[in-house]
């Protein structure tokens, strides 16, 4: 029972929009029952609505075409005396039916698609706690067991299938949970807690961001969704539990010193080391992320190198300062990141 | 004995005093009653006669032209925002200063050019559209300007000098509180909305008095203009919506300056507060903005189609049911905070109930260009491009009140296509149709045809090529105020698109501009009535004296100028020696008292300088709140010190 929805928006945005990519961050999707759901939903209305504005076009092209034809005389009419159109009378009330029942029937297709939404995520076997921060996002993955939790950022990996459920909070000011490929917005509302439940239907990488105006960097703060096999989530998971290495190489070394000991430490934590803060991202498997900075670049070595450096001119206003690393320290620190996969 | 000495006295006093009294009438009339009318009514000539003006006039002019600037400066940074967002990864424009932009943009644009113009085109031409001399509480209508202008000034000032909000139109809470927005950006914001309150809400009291007391003899309700009528629901919804925002911007500043924790969650404070009050406020805001814009469509639907508007009482309830439904549906601007779900339901079919009125009043439109036969002049070409672009708008509106649809695309770029659709093709396009309407009746003189139909092919094309790619942009996943947005996710066209139709909307602002600049001295001058229009504001002289009309007019049905051929019988007997106007009953206007009108005062001025100095040190300590009173009470004292209340004679009305 594959309804395929939205192919009939994806032609007319592929026509219109005039471009072909992948579907990375867009509501065109058929990755989620709920997106499925969306676009039967945004279709529906889209044809009534087109319809009713139709309507209104070739009433008004008919009035002004119709004021050519001879016998209407251009002649003011005495207000007093003025007998409205009896054709008029009839138009109005059938115009008023019409609209009534118009939006009746979408009222009740988008009351039943919400309730339908609703029962889809009812079980959810998978439960995250995402917290909103300015401008990043702070990943739990709980479990009854609690040497199985684990704490990651930025990169929310799921399982195909699977109904996962989110728990949305904020440490700051209020942000917007938004993977559009995947659901509708949640808030996450300091003092409250909200929740979401996503069932990803199609392995892929999908990519979210903030969707309420937090701030400075509101336009910086993106997530990445990776949607796996189960068994290639569990392993993932596995690997998560892991904690980080000590390195071998020299360089890695003074940088695992420097990273754990030192300023780094009074923010960030990694796993297997006495850096434990939470303030900022945990770095346990850092370098096995796909973004640095909540999305703002992909990872790489150059850009490693230049987020630590200077967070401040990559991502201006962010919470991580620009603490004036002198070379070797850069190199170390860049070093041992690198081996936090 | 001795008391009825006194009695006998008096009255031979007040007989020579009613003998003194001069009045209109058929012995006084022509240009000896125009000239007696104007020295009564003339304001002081010089600076201070300029700033003491409490003619409604010389008001709604000051407010219309500096609501244009407003709109001129908001645009500008429009383009700003257009010229960042062109290209993917820009960084042209720092965050920081983007953020202040859109921010800017949406606070000048809705508080200091949507909402001022409406009040601005009403103010000057409600008084004349209903046969009056002047507005009910002239001075109080000064004040309002003033409070408007030192509003709009102290919000520009704070940009200039780097200290501009930047926490977006809309402020929400925890963002705009003391811990996450600390210096004075959020607190000028705040308190830049308390200046337009205060202004918005003395306007729409000036406005309801008029509208209810001040109308021709003869004008019943059922009588009344449509645009009166609009601007009668307008000004209702300002006192109920402008208390929420009065409230919650209160809070806001409180929280900020004195350390209450009205928003702070972690005090047991409450961030979805704000959202609450601010859209109890906000989503009325849109209809006061729209509704004006509706009066002025019923305006140049019924001149240029030569008939009155198709089923009047339709359109009339269709504007108060409106009016009532816009406090009802506040919650759809939340869909996503997490609310009890099935609550929602509710605010989907509020908000959906709007579209039967708005579709009403489309049909009532259409059914008149139907039965008349219009005449395609500019202000008729923007009413046919407000229907094309508006209901664009509506339908998008109706697409977005579902919440399954609405949680995607909340917040997106669609939004934003949908509110300039709504904002623009429903309340701009009106706007310059009517400006160019009312153009001979405020200046004298007509506005150039031919550079009209080219700026209105010029915005509505451009419009349509800024507005209709951000339905895309949204869709494929871009959210509002962002500065800048990543390659490679489809959103390079639609955005360029989308800037380069902002420069042909500005362009056709500046010819807008030009024209009506141009024609001020090379434009034909206007016959009395250059539109064959039916209603009273044509029934006198373009631009209009200072007392309006030499006599009276009264109104015997819907279309006076069209059902009377020749001169407009008239009602007399007003003073002519003293500023004097003629109230009438609220429901059949049939003649009630003669109101004195107050003469020309710097007092509004002091007291508006009073309640400004007050408001922006407010800003920066809370005793500016119990010293800075004491000035405002001076003057507010001095403002209404009893007159001395002469016992005038009985009026006689012939």
């Amino acid at each position: 029972m594959r309804i395929r929805a939205g192919a009939p928006i994806l032609a007319v945005s592929v026509l219109l929009g005039g471009c072909t990519y992948q579907h990375y961050q867009s509501t065109f999707s058929d990755a989620a029952v709920e997106v499925r759901q969306f676009n039967i939903l945004f279709v529906i209305f889209l044809v009534i609505c087109t319809i009713m504005y139709v309507l209104v076009l070739a009433f008004l092209v008919a009035g002004i075409v119709r004021r050519r034809r001879a016998g209407i005389a251009n002649v003011i009419e005495d207000g007093r005396h003025h007998q409205s159109d009896p054709l008029m009378r009839t138009g109005l009330v059938v115009w008023g039916a019409l609209v009534g029942t118009g939006l009746i029937g979408l009222a009740i297709a988008s009351f039943s698609a919400d309730r339908s939404m609703a029962s889809a995520a009812s079980r959810p076997r998978l439960s995250i706690t995402l917290t909103a921060n300015q401008w990043w996002w702070d990943i739990t993955y709980n479990s009854a067991d609690s040497s199985k939790t684990i704490r990651t950022a930025n990169e929310l990996h799921l399982p195909v299938g699977v109904p996962v459920r989110i728990l949305l909070n904020s440490n700051d000011v209020i942000h917007s949970f938004w993977v559009p490929s995947l659901a509708g917005k949640q808030d996450l509302i300091p003092g409250r807690q909200n929740d979401i439940t996503l069932v990803p239907q199609k392995v892929g990488v999908y990519r979210g961001q903030c969707a309420e105006y937090c701030g400075a960097q509101h336009a910086k703060m993106a997530l990445v969704v990776d949607v796996d096999s189960y068994g290639d989530f569990l392993g993932w998971w596995e690997h998560q539990l892991q904690p980080a290495p000590t390195p071998a190489a020299p360089l890695a070394k003074m940088g695992y010193t420097y990273v754990t000991a030192g300023p780094c430490s009074a923010c960030h934590a990694v796993s297997g080391t006495p850096a434990s803060a939470i303030v900022g991202p945990d770095l346990t498997h850092f370098a096995s992320r796909r973004s640095i900075a909540a999305g703002v670049m992909p990872m790489s070595e150059g850009n490693l190198y230049g987020w630590v450096a200077d967070p401040q001119s990559l991502k201006p206003g962010n919470h991580m300062p620009t603490i004036g690393l002198e070379p070797d320290q850069l190199h170390a620190v860049v070093a041992y990141l690198e081996t936090l996969k | 004995m001795n008391e009825m000495t006194r009695v006998r006295k008096e009255d031979e006093r007040l007989a020579r005093e009613r003998r003194k009294i001069v009045r209109d009438g058929p012995k006084l009339t022509g240009a000896e009653l125009d000239a007696r009318l104007e020295r009564t009514w003339r304001r002081p000539p010089g600076i201070l006669g300029w700033l003491a003006t409490v003619d409604h006039k010389e008001i709604g002019r000051r407010y219309i032209v500096t609501a244009l600037l407003f709109l001129a400066a908001g645009g500008v940074l429009a383009l700003l925002m257009r010229i960042q967002l062109a290209r993917p990864d820009s960084n042209l424009i720092s965050a920081q200063r983007y953020n202040e932009l859109f921010t800017m943009h949406g606070s000048t644009m809705m508080f200091l050019f949507a909402v001022p113009v409406m009040e601005g085109v009403a103010v000057y031409i409600i008084p004349l559209m209903l046969g009056t001399r002047s507005t009910a509480f002239p001075r109080l209508n000064a004040f309002s300007y003033y409070m408007y202008l030192f509003g709009g000034l102290l919000l520009w000032a704070a940009f200039m000098l780097n200290i501009g909000p930047d926490v977006g139109w809309f402020a929400y809470t925890p963002l705009s509180g003391p811990q996450f927005s600390p210096g004075k950006r959020a607190d000028i914001w705040a308190q830049m909305i308390t200046f337009t309150e205060v202004s918005a809400l003395a306007a729409a009291v000036v406005l309801i008095c008029t509208i209810l007391k001040a109308r021709a003899p003869g004008m019943t309700l059922a009588r009344m203009p449509l645009f009166a009528w609009a601007m009668l629901v307008q000004a209702v919804m300002i006192i109920f919506a402008m208390p929420a925002i009065a409230l919650c911007s209160g809070m806001l500043i409180s929280d900020r300056l004195i350390g209450t924790n009205f928003y702070n969650a972690s005090e047991h404070g409450d961030a979805l507060l704000w959202q609450h009050l601010f859209w109890f406020f906000g989503h009325p805001e849109v209809y006061i903005i729209f509704l004006p814009a509706t009066g002025f469509v019923s305006v140049i639907t019924e001149t240029f189609c030569r008939r009155p508007i198709f089923a009047y009482p339709v359109v009339v309830l269709a504007l108060v049911s409106t009016g009532i439904l816009a406090f009802g549906l506040w919650v759809h601007h939340m869909f996503a905070t997490g609310l009890p779900r099935v609550g929602y339901g509710f605010y989907t079919a509020a908000s959906m109930t709007v579209a039967i009125p708005t579709g009403l009043q489309i049909f009532c439109w259409l059914a008149t260009m139907w039965e008349g036969r219009p005449r395609f002049d500019v202000p008729m070409l923007y009413v046919v491009g407000f229907i094309v672009t508006f209901v664009i708008g509506g339908l998008t509106g109706v697409i977005i009140a579902s919440v399954p649809l609405d949680l995607q695309l909340h917040d997106t770029y669609f939004i934003v296509a949908h509110f300039h659709y709504v904002l623009i093709g429903g309340a701009v396009f009106p706007l310059l149709g009517i400006l160019t309407y009312w153009y001979p009746k405020i200046t004298g003189r007509m506005m150039s045809e031919t550079l009209g139909k080219i700026g209105f092919w010029l915005i509505f094309l451009g419009f349509q090529l800024t507005f209709f790619p951000m339905h895309f942009s949204g869709l494929l996943g871009m959210p509002r105020r962002v500065y800048t947005y990543p390659a490679g996710l489809g959103l390079e066209l639609p955005n360029l698109l989308s800037s380069i139709g902002a420069f042909i909307v500005a362009a056709a602002v500046a010819l807008f501009v030009v024209n009506g600049l141009m024609s001020l001295y090379r434009g034909a001058l206007a016959p009395p009535n250059p539109w064959g229009a039916a209603s009273l504001e044509w029934a006198t002289a373009s631009p209009p004296p200072p007392y309006n009309f030499p006599h009276v007019p009264i109104v015997e049905s819907r279309s006076p100028l069209w059902d009377h051929d020749g001169e407009l019988p008239v009602v007399t007997g007003l003073r002519v020696d003293e500023k004097e106007t003629l109230l009438t009953t609220v429901v059949a206007a049939t003649p009630d008292m003669r109101e004195p009108v107050p003469y020309p005062s710097l007092w509004p001025l002091i007291a508006s300088v009073a309640t400004a100095i007050f408001f922006i040190s407010s800003i920066f300590s809370p005793w500016a709140v119990p010293v800075g009173v004491i000035p405002c009470a001076i003057a507010l004292i001095a403002w209404f010190w009893p007159k001395e209340l002469k016992r005038n004679p009985e009026p006689v009305i012939t």
